[in-house]
């Protein structure tokens, strides 16, 4: 299937405002996008949805019994899946968090008339420009016990005289990785607060100040309010891809130490490729999806997203 | 701020220059002892034939340019249709497709690796930048829809009207108005699809063979043989990977920081 | 979230995009299904040695591995000169990181990319009982078992068949840095027991020489299992007793992991050994903070190399030191294989005879060292590493296997986990096997 390299669709031009008009113009808006997500992936997500339902153990193709939903039991009655799944909660619920609040702070800061904007919004971006492979390279290195530059510096410093194994301990390890997670990605919740930032008019911030509010006030009253719709998409965003982690863990600790790190979404490799149990890999990656779906959910209900309800 | 964000990317930077031998030492240099710019060296002029390494780095590096590029501009323009029918129109299913696009995005990658291999072989896309900027579409599509719909949300609805009352079409109400005041949103959403391209890994890694495809994270991976790694020229070779995106970021912040024009939002 | 409709909404029928979606999904279903319900089982039917004696035509694309053993300009090399005594012939070689090569062979088996894959020592099993390698056993000529090193034949067999064809072998072999051994007044003869290793090993430390004498490779990963089978052997213990159960949790197995668990409490290894693979281990020793490790053949030249080492000119290779019951070595070897689904495995399997040939072996033994008996006396041979080649001869020629089981990965991540719990102290070392030994006898059943 060729993916139709001209999308830019002219709409339809009905000039009856009417719900058909509506209707026309919103397939064909939607058309292109359907064609490039659907064409590629819908057989894939047919196939590995069927797998799920097949004992099904090899990646070739051949007969395979018929289990309908035992892979799916088949997960939650597996021990290790608990620890893996409390990982993957923690992994997600912090870093987003840290990502969030680190980002707000540093798009105000950034959003605040400073001098040369262009060089600090530069120094911002280093850390997102970095290939995911190369900033799980670097603090691995960082955090080796032996010879990274972390305890190097921090015993030239004086500050400690015992090296930490900071991968060396399955609980330490877990936050470093989060550190070096969190250290990459603040930079685009950054730019996305900052984009949003820029939707509020300045002369709002002045009408408030002649009003007497102080800075914290304006920040919640007024910013935050306006920027709620950029957090929600972050928030988003950045849940879907802490719970999907897999690139980092990979390179930084392969899951260790004592299965410590291991993600849902590296078991979930091991599974369906080290062990090539692709039935199961695929139940795993579905009940993935499931419990991404539901956390999505649970914060759309928070943050009351009236407008993509349809309220217009 | 600044030191958290530049230490470690200078830590980076002093490694790719320093000798391997300080790498591994435990006492602390804070400045290498003797440095030299030779992992550089090899990276931008070795041989591009597989045998060398870090030659095959530079043709990694046009590749990575090719089909990420190609899959942000395709996927930031399906998307900001899309998405802009998700914000302003009313039909049917809305909210249901919507959902669907952002439940493709929350679907793991490795789930769908072998079917996609699959389907690639039998069209004879394997090892092809058309065949990844393609499977590339899919994953970064359903983000942009999604950014791009929240992002027209947040504009306020009237301008539309506000500009086909003084005479334009729809499309032209789109094009004049309601794009340029999404740019920043625009911006974003293109620097950030353009990295989930840039870095993407699983995919390139088994659906690459040779550098007529391989991108840059399979490079950066294949410094690493069986047992054997230096880190130094992974620390090149990510500050060279480093260069394009900071450069893109640097040509958008304008535009993603453009203010308002203060004359477009009535009362 | 607002469930509210706009109540005005004319159903207008299905979308389009509906209408795909279902048909599309019904399609691929449909197209799914036949994949996986249907079809006969492909597991390997034994390839027989071909009768017609024509010419070798065709493409065959061939997988091998970046950066270990031989170089990719080496393969090209013996390419060509197979390619010069078959013209009609065309190889497509491929490399790729070990890390993506196992990835690499199971994606592409059922497109059937591949004609000839180099595959790991622990894969045999899991690909052989799948068809994604041939079994290759009738095209073997008698005298290659025992022209080749016991540890070599052993390499792609599994279930007395043979999978593949050796071709690099290796083995994790004792390496030492002699200035600190001098410095702690320790001699290197003491090194060939692991209780004479225990003993310099205090010395050193009791010397001041370095904190940690020993270091290993114990992240939770293959190499943690690749240093538990070597001290296995060198106790006598074993992976599967007669039956097929689990034995590594008898008295023998709990020897093994309480030796590895006591040199870490005891100090002698360093405590960075739970988060280190092999190429810590030749960072940290070539650094000079450690002053014996096991390690594979390729530490030696670089901890040798002023460049990449601080203890260049000091490091010394040694066979594995004897336990109480033996001294093989883990066998961490490769092996040559025509994949299940090859078209032309005619031509697939004259390259692999080729490139496993005890001629093109010794060509570039400098790279990686034959698996022909012979060869180890070949001056030749020897000259391209005098230090190495000896303890490779008597090394090589015992070896110690992994367990050869289909569920090879899945029984390695079990132990992986419990030995690295029992190694942090979340476990007692009996405990920690018997759930291994638990979780591993339902896994094989």
């Amino acid at each position: 299937m060729t993916v139709d390299a001209q999308p830019r669709r002219h709409p339809r031009r009905r000039e009856s405002p009417g719900r058909r008009g509506e209707w026309r113009l919103a397939v064909a808006l939607l058309l292109p996008a359907a064609v490039v997500v659907f064409g590629v992936v819908l057989y894939p997500v047919a196939r590995t949805l069927i797998s799920s339902f097949y004992a099904v153990n090899s990646p070739l193709p051949g007969s395979y019994p018929f289990i309908g939903l035992d892979n799916y039991t088949k997960v939650f009655s597996d021990p290790r899946f608990y620890p893996v799944l409390g990982h993957t909660l923690y992994f997600t619920l912090v870093s987003t968090a840290l990502e969030l609040i680190l980002g707000i702070l540093v798009a105000l800061l950034l959003n605040s008339g400073l001098r040369w904007p262009w060089l600090w919004r530069s120094i911002v971006v280093l850390p997102w420009a970095l290939p995911t492979i190369v900033n799980a390279s670097l603090w691995r290195w960082v955090f080796n016990g032996q010879y990274g530059p972390l305890n190097g510096m921090l015993s030239s410093l004086g500050i400690i005289s015992e090296p930490i194994q900071w991968l060396g301990q399955p609980f330490l390890a877990l936050n470093a990785v989060i550190a070096a997670d969190v250290w990459k990605n603040t930079s685009i919740v950054v730019f996305f607060i900052l984009a949003g930032l820029q939707t509020v008019p300045d002369e709002i911030y002045e009408a408030s100040a002649l009003d007497g509010a102080g800075r914290w006030q304006r920040f919640r009253r007024i910013t935050l309010p306006l920027i709620a719709p950029s957090i929600a998409v972050v928030l988003i965003l950045r849940t879907i891809e802490a719970f999907k982690v897999f690139d980092i863990i990979y390179v930084m600790t392969g899951g260790g130490p004592a299965s410590g790190t291991q993600t849902i979404a590296f078991f979930t490799y091991q599974q369906a490729f080290s062990n090539q149990l692709y039935g199961y890999g695929s139940a795993l990656a579905y009940l993935i999806v499931l419990a991404i779906f539901a956390l999505a959910m649970v914060y759309l209900r928070m943050l009351r997203q009236e407008q993509l309800a349809g309220v217009q | 701020m600044s030191a958290v964000a530049l230490g470690p990317i200078l830590l980076l930077a002093k490694a790719s220059v320093s000798p391997a031998t300080e790498l591994m030492d435990p006492g602390y240099h804070w400045l290498p002892s003797s440095w030299s710019l030779s992992r550089y060296g090899a990276i931008l002029t070795g041989s591009s034939s597989g045998s060398d390494v870090a030659g095959a780095f530079r043709q990694a590096m046009i590749n990575s340019l090719q089909v990420a590029g190609a899959t942000t501009v395709i996927s930031v323009v399906v998307g900001a249709l899309g998405g802009y029918a998700f914000a302003r129109l009313r039909f049917r299913f809305r909210r249901l497709s919507l959902l669907t696009f952002l439940t493709i995005y929350m679907i793991p990658p490795i789930a769908l690796v072998i079917p996609i291999y699959l389907a690639l072989a039998a069209l004879g896309m394997l090892d092809t930048k058309i065949g990844l900027a393609i499977t590339y579409c899919s994953i970064v599509t359903p983000f942009t829809i999604w950014t791009m719909s929240n992002y027209f949300t947040s504009l306020p609805g009237d301008l539309e009207e506000a500009a086909q009352v003084d005479g334009c079409t729809r499309l032209g109400a789109f094009v004049r108005v309601i794009l340029p005041l999404a740019a920043p949103g625009l911006f974003t959403t293109a620097m950030f699809g353009f990295l989930l391209a840039w870095d993407e890994f699983l995919y390139a890694l088994i659906f690459t063979s040779s550098s007529n495809s391989k991108t840059i994270p399979v490079a950066i991976a294949e410094f690493t043989g069986k047992y054997s790694s230096d880190f130094g020229l992974i620390a090149a070779g990510g500050v060279l990977a480093a260069v394009p995106p900071v450069l893109l970021a640097l040509a958008f912040q304008r535009y993603v920081v453009g203010g308002l024009t203060s004359g477009s939002v009535k009362g | 979230m607002n469930g509210r409709r706009t109540a005005t909404l004319k159903p207008v029928g299905p979308t389009r995009r509906a209408v795909l979606v279902s048909g599309g999904l019904g399609l691929g279903a449909l197209l799914a299904g036949c994949a996986i319900g249907g079809g006969p089982n492909s597991a390997a039917t034994p390839l027989a040695a071909s009768s017609s004696t024509g010419p070798l035509q065709g493409e065959i694309r061939a997988l091998f591995m970046k950066q270990a053993g031989y170089s990719e300009d080496d393969i090209n090399s013996m390419l060509a000169s197979f390619t010069a005594k078959n013209p009609a012939v065309k190889v497509v070689p491929e490399f790729v990181s070990y890390e993506a090569l196992h990835d690499k062979i199971v994606a592409a088996a059922p497109a059937g990319t591949y004609d000839v894959v180099l595959i790991d020592v622990i894969w045999p099993a899991e690909f052989g009982t799948k068809g994604i390698v041939a079994d290759v056993t009738a095209l073997w000529p008698a005298d290659w078992k025992t022209g080749m090193l016991d540890g070599a034949v052993r390499t792609p067999e599994y279930d007395g068949k043979e999978y593949g064809v050796p071709w690099i072998l290796d083995s994790k072999y004792f390496f030492y840095n002699t200035a600190h051994l001098q410095k702690a007044g320790v001699d290197a003869g003491a090194l060939d027991t692991w209780d004479g290793v225990l003993d310099a090993a205090r010395s050193i430390k009791k010397a001041g020489v370095v904190k940690y004498p020993l270091i290993w490779s114990w992240q939770q990963a293959e190499a943690l299992i690749c240093d538990y089978t070597q001290l296995l052997g060198a106790f006598g213990g074993s992976f599967f007793d007669s039956a097929g159960k689990p034995a590594f949790n008898n008295a023998e197995g709990l020897a093994t992991l309480e030796f590895m668990r006591k040199t870490l409490q005891d100090g002698l290894s360093n405590p960075a050994s739970t988060q280190s693979l092999e190429e810590d281990v030749r960072k940290i020793f070539s650094a000079g903070q450690a002053s014996m490790a096991l390690n594979w053949t390729y530490m030696y030249g670089l901890a040798n190399d002023p460049k990449q080492s601080q203890v260049g000119g000091k490091v010394k290779a040694l066979q594995t030191p004897a336990g109480p019951k033996g001294r093989p070595g883990v066998n961490g070897s490769m092996a040559l294989s025509i994949t299940g689904s090859s078209k032309n495995q005619q031509a697939a399997w004259a390259l692999i005879s080729h490139l496993t040939s005890q001629e093109v072996q010794n060509k570039y033994a400098i790279s990686s060292l034959p698996c022909w008996r012979t060869s180890f006396d070949d001056p030749a041979v020897v000259k391209t590493n005098p230090e190495v080649v000896p303890q490779a001869k008597k090394q090589l020629a015992d070896l110690i296997v992994r367990p050869a089981v289909t569920q090879y990965n899945q029984v390695s991540q079990v132990l992986q986990a419990e030995i690295q719990k029992a190694l942090s102290g979340d476990k007692s070392s009996q405990k920690a096997l018997d759930d291994a030994a638990a979780q591993t006898a339902s896994l094989v059943g």
